[in-house]
């Protein structure tokens, strides 16, 4: 039972990665008002890699934007590490997402007409890190994506996969807790999206980075230990993914 | 944080060179135009007002009629002994007749214009001699034929030959050139002074008029006398002279050098001011430009904007960085506005042959709107875009 999944995940110990209660998002208001999240319960422990599901509109991209601190949620708490994420000004979470988090999303995100070192590197330039650290950081993170010799292309020049790679290498560059994927495979094709995924997975498993993945495959889902589906703005099922997948 | 954001904003200036490219040159056009336009009108203005000043100072011009072409009676020889004798300040009283003719000397001709008068006519405008002399009383009493021709009459009559003591041919006289003006240059009229050969007045009136009129009369203030007391003597001397009742209108003029560089200036200085207002119009339109290459990019601008957020760039750092960009790109294209300006108004000035000079207030004025412009129209729109929730800005369309 879907309920049951629910509160086995919510006992799972007070030293909990992220824990969302009751969180709510209403965007409009008045008669307008639209409710995307209707009171999110869930926890997430240090490791894990949760591929979070759902049609569109089911609120699982609005989740993952709260999650990562690009959007705030109109009521209810988010705790990470102990710290209450809603109760943070702006630079506090900015710094949050400088120092703990790392964002992959769907349409890559890197500058255009920048080189894929300078993407990479941009993360450690917000945090002051001296030129040399800087260098060496962005070619050990581009490295372990396989992008060694592409670091002066700029992403015109390089393919989706390549782009995914680059956008990851800027993820993981700051050694964040946390790995942010939304919808990493989505504009790419199915064996390109086998080796993101495969990329993504030895992060979890090899680096012991947690990930929080949102897509609406389930052959993509099937990577996570975990796979939460969402529907209609609440969590409709949580379960451990068997180890056949 | 300062030196990090300076190079984020080094290297996105570097990214879109076509973008600062036609930023900083819609700023060079606007700063360079205002500059060039308003340093040319100053140019003009310092011309004219030392082309007036060339003229003899201290100089009361006195014309009949009260308008140009007005029909009224010239003045008379008596007139100049009146002045002489009743006005004690006059300093030099010279009567001018003209005339257009053709002179001759040898095989060459010019048409030119013919000035009869005395020696104050030199003391009062300020000529002085380049060869030779000026005339003696005699000549001045007799009306004898002799001439002091200008630089442009000696160079076509002349060219290499020497012109003092050679006689040159007007209607059906010869007359001996006895002396040669140092050159002046352009009036402030812009006709040229040099070309003007000067005789005794007798000899004018004699020879070329055939009347005892005089059309004008310049007189010169002594130093230190008051030109308005002189203006007023002058006034009152002429009207008995011309027997103009008491309720009559003066049927002369009496100007002043003083008051025709006023004029003079102040016309050219609003010509500047038009210059210049034109030419703050094409500041306005590269602003217009700037505004537009900006509004374009703003929504790639603004997705950059939410990319750097998301990867934990504070919103002053973003802020900080775009100030940075707009402030380089707009003093730069300031810095070449006005290097070009410079250049531009040097080569003008010397082809215009008017003075060039620097004016440090436009150029500061016109550093600084540009400056202005850029930051505006380079910064608020990534304040507002800075302020957004990051995933606003990522998914701006």
């Amino acid at each position: 039972m879907s309920n049951a999944a629910v509160n086995d995940d919510a006992s799972a110990g007070p030293d909990a990665l992220i824990r969302l209660t009751a969180i709510t998002k209403t965007y409009g208001r008045g008669q307008a008002a639209f409710q995307a999240l209707k009171g999110i319960n869930l926890v997430v422990n240090s490791g894990d890699f949760v591929a979070i599901m759902g049609a569109s509109g089911s609120g699982k991209s609005t989740a993952m934007n709260i999650l990562g601190c690009l959007d705030t949620p109109t009521s209810g708490s988010y705790e990470f590490e102990g710290v209450r994420v809603e109760r943070l000004t702006r630079n506090q979470r900015a710094l949050l997402r400088r120092n703990y988090l790392g964002f992959v999303f769907q349409g890559f995100n890197l500058l255009a007409r920048t080189t894929a070192m300078e993407n990479v590197e941009l993360p450690l330039i917000y945090r002051g890190e001296p030129a040399a650290a800087r260098d060496a950081a962005a070619r050990a993170a581009l490295e372990q994506v396989g992008l060694l010799g592409w670091e002066h292309h700029t992403p015109s020049e390089l393919s989706g996969g390549q782009q995914q790679r680059v956008a990851i290498a800027r993820a993981i560059v700051t050694r964040p807790a946390v790995l942010l994927a939304d919808e990493p495979t989505g504009n790419l094709d199915t064996r390109t999206s086998r080796e993101i995924m495969e990329l993504i997975c030895s992060l979890n498993v090899d680096h012991g980075l947690t990930v929080l993945m949102v897509t609406h495959e389930s052959d993509i889902a099937a990577h996570a230990k975990r796979t939460v589906h969402f529907l209609d703005g609440r969590v409709e099922s949580d379960q451990r993914n068997g180890s056949a997948s | 944080m300062l030196w990090n954001t300076l190079l984020l904003a080094l290297r996105s200036i570097r990214r879109n060179l076509l973008r600062s490219f036609l930023t900083v040159l819609g700023i060079v056009i606007g700063v360079a135009a205002v500059i060039t336009m308003v340093t040319l009108g100053n140019g003009a203005t310092r011309a004219v007002s030392d082309q007036i000043s060339s003229m003899g100072s201290n100089l009361l011009l006195l014309r009949p009629g009260q308008r140009y072409g007005e029909g009224a009676p010239n003045f008379k020889n008596s007139d100049i002994e009146a002045i002489r004798n009743q006005i004690t300040s006059a300093a030099a009283v010279a009567p001018s007749t003209n005339k257009t003719v053709t002179a001759v000397y040898q095989s060459r001709n010019w048409s030119t214009s013919v000035t009869g008068t005395n020696n104050d006519y030199f003391r009062a405008g300020n000529w002085e001699l380049a060869n030779g002399r000026t005339f003696t009383e005699t000549e001045e009493r007799a009306g004898r034929a002799v001439c002091v021709i200008g630089e442009t009459v000696r160079e076509n009559l002349f060219g290499r030959q020497k012109p003092v003591g050679s006689e040159i041919r007007i209607k059906q006289f010869a007359c001996e050139v006895i002396g040669v003006l140092k050159a002046k240059g352009q009036s402030a009229m812009g006709s040229d002074q040099d070309d003007t050969v000067v005789m005794p007045l007798r000899t004018v009136q004699r020879r070329l008029t055939g009347s005892q009129d005089i059309s004008r009369l310049n007189v010169s203030v002594r130093e230190g006398a008051s030109i308005d007391a002189v203006k007023q003597q002058l006034t009152l001397l002429l009207r008995e002279r011309r027997n103009i009742g008491e309720n009559e209108n003066d049927d002369f003029r009496v100007l002043d050098t003083r008051q025709i560089a006023q004029t003079l200036t102040g016309t050219t200085k609003i010509l500047t001011m038009l210059l210049g207002a034109v030419a703050a119009v094409s500041l306005l339109v590269g602003g217009i430009g700037i505004m537009n290459i900006m509004l374009v990019s703003v929504t790639e601008r603004t997705r950059e904007i939410g990319i750097r957020l998301a990867i934990g760039a504070l919103e002053r750092e973003v802020l900080l960085q775009f100030l940075i960009e707009a402030v380089v790109l707009s003093s730069l294209g300031g810095l070449i506005g006005i290097a070009i300006a410079t250049g531009a108004s040097i080569v003008a000035a010397g082809l215009m042959s008017v003075p060039y000079l620097f004016d440090p207030g436009i150029n500061l004025l016109s550093f600084l709107f540009s400056a202005a412009i850029g930051v505006i129209f380079g910064y608020f729109p990534a304040r507002r875009a800075a302020s957004l929730n990051p995933i606003d800005a990522l998914r701006h369309e």
